[in-house]
């Protein structure tokens, strides 16, 4: 591949961010291969070093926010007519409760990601409060040494549980928002890309 | 490594590489080769969130009859750096303690 195929690639890759990402983007890459031609490398050399333009499309994607992206996307790319303006407002009572309820949607789900995560917390802490519960429960019953060695006994071993399911939690929450980061370049992949500008 | 704290150590070391002086994309990864693994894909998004977190500037300048882009640290990525090299320090500490217990089992 060319310099020149590489960068009309890109571009096309990248449409759907803004004019001034797509420059940023297009600037730094061309002065890579200008780099590296610069210092002996083949052209075709200089270009395939860099990756595949899927790879290098998501190395791009995962620091720009989502909200940025959807935007541009929404976003007229030129002056609306006074037609599809007065559309636009006749229309409204049917595509404004639409958007809402899509954004709605999506901090639902949003929050919904983040409340399991303090779910599995609260579960831990709940665990390890009943440890402590059952040593208190253990010198404070009055049943007998039997009893109070039992609860003793249940005690420390709900502690020993709450200590290893926080780090089992820990690694769910680790793997969540991996997957969340995953969905959430899924996403922005679906808004970028495809035809050229 | 984890890929956070990969990626924590990769902002550095790009800080680090434009310490004493200016420099460009294609030089920085140059520059870090030898000691982490880099390449100019990986570079780009860390230039920008750095530029964007105000710990570099960008300047243009004429290079051989075409724009090339120098990165200049600022005071904020000083800071970061020095930040750094603080944790360092108690994270070698902890290094001391794990390996110690290593050699001891």
């Amino acid at each position: 591949m060319t310099k020149a195929e590489f960068i009309d690639s890109l571009i096309k890759n990248l449409n759907g961010l803004s004019e001034e990402d797509i420059k940023k983007s297009k600037d730094y890459y061309e002065e890579i291969i200008d780099d590296r031609m610069e210092d002996g490398i083949p052209e075709e050399d200089a270009v395939g070093g860099l990756g595949s333009i899927d790879e290098i499309k998501d190395q791009i994607l995962t620091d720009v926010p989502i909200t940025k992206i959807v935007k541009e996307r929404m976003k007229p790319k030129r002056a609306l007519k006074a037609w599809e303006i007065v559309l636009l407002i006749l229309g409204s009572p049917v595509w404004i409760p639409v958007l809402a309820a899509v954004i709605v949607v999506l901090l639902v789900l949003y929050l919904c990601f983040w409340i399991v995560i303090l779910c599995l917390y609260l579960c831990d802490f709940a665990v390890f409060v009943s440890g402590f519960g059952g040593i208190i429960g253990a010198f404070a019953q009055s049943n007998g040494f039997n009893t109070g060695m039992f609860l003793a006994g249940c005690g420390i071993a709900l502690i020993g549980a709450a200590i290893l399911l926080f780090f089992g939690f820990t690694k769910v929450a680790q793997g969540m928002i991996f997957l969340s980061k995953k969905m959430a370049l899924g996403i922005k992949r679906m808004f970028v890309g495809g035809k050229e500008k | 490594m984890e890929n956070q704290m990969k990626r924590g150590l990769l902002d550095v070391c790009v800080l680090a590489a434009i310490k004493c002086e200016d420099s460009y994309g294609y030089q920085i990864v140059k520059d870090l080769s030898p000691y982490v693994e880099i390449s100019e894909s990986t570079l780009y998004p860390i230039l920008r969130r750095l530029e964007n977190s105000l710990m570099l500037t960008v300047r243009t300048a004429e290079h051989n009859g075409r724009l090339r882009k120098y990165y200049h640290i600022t005071e904020a990525g000083l800071e970061r750096l020095k930040t750094f090299s603080e944790e360092w320090k108690e994270l070698m500490t902890i290094y001391e303690y794990v390996t110690r217990e290593e050699k001891n089992d």
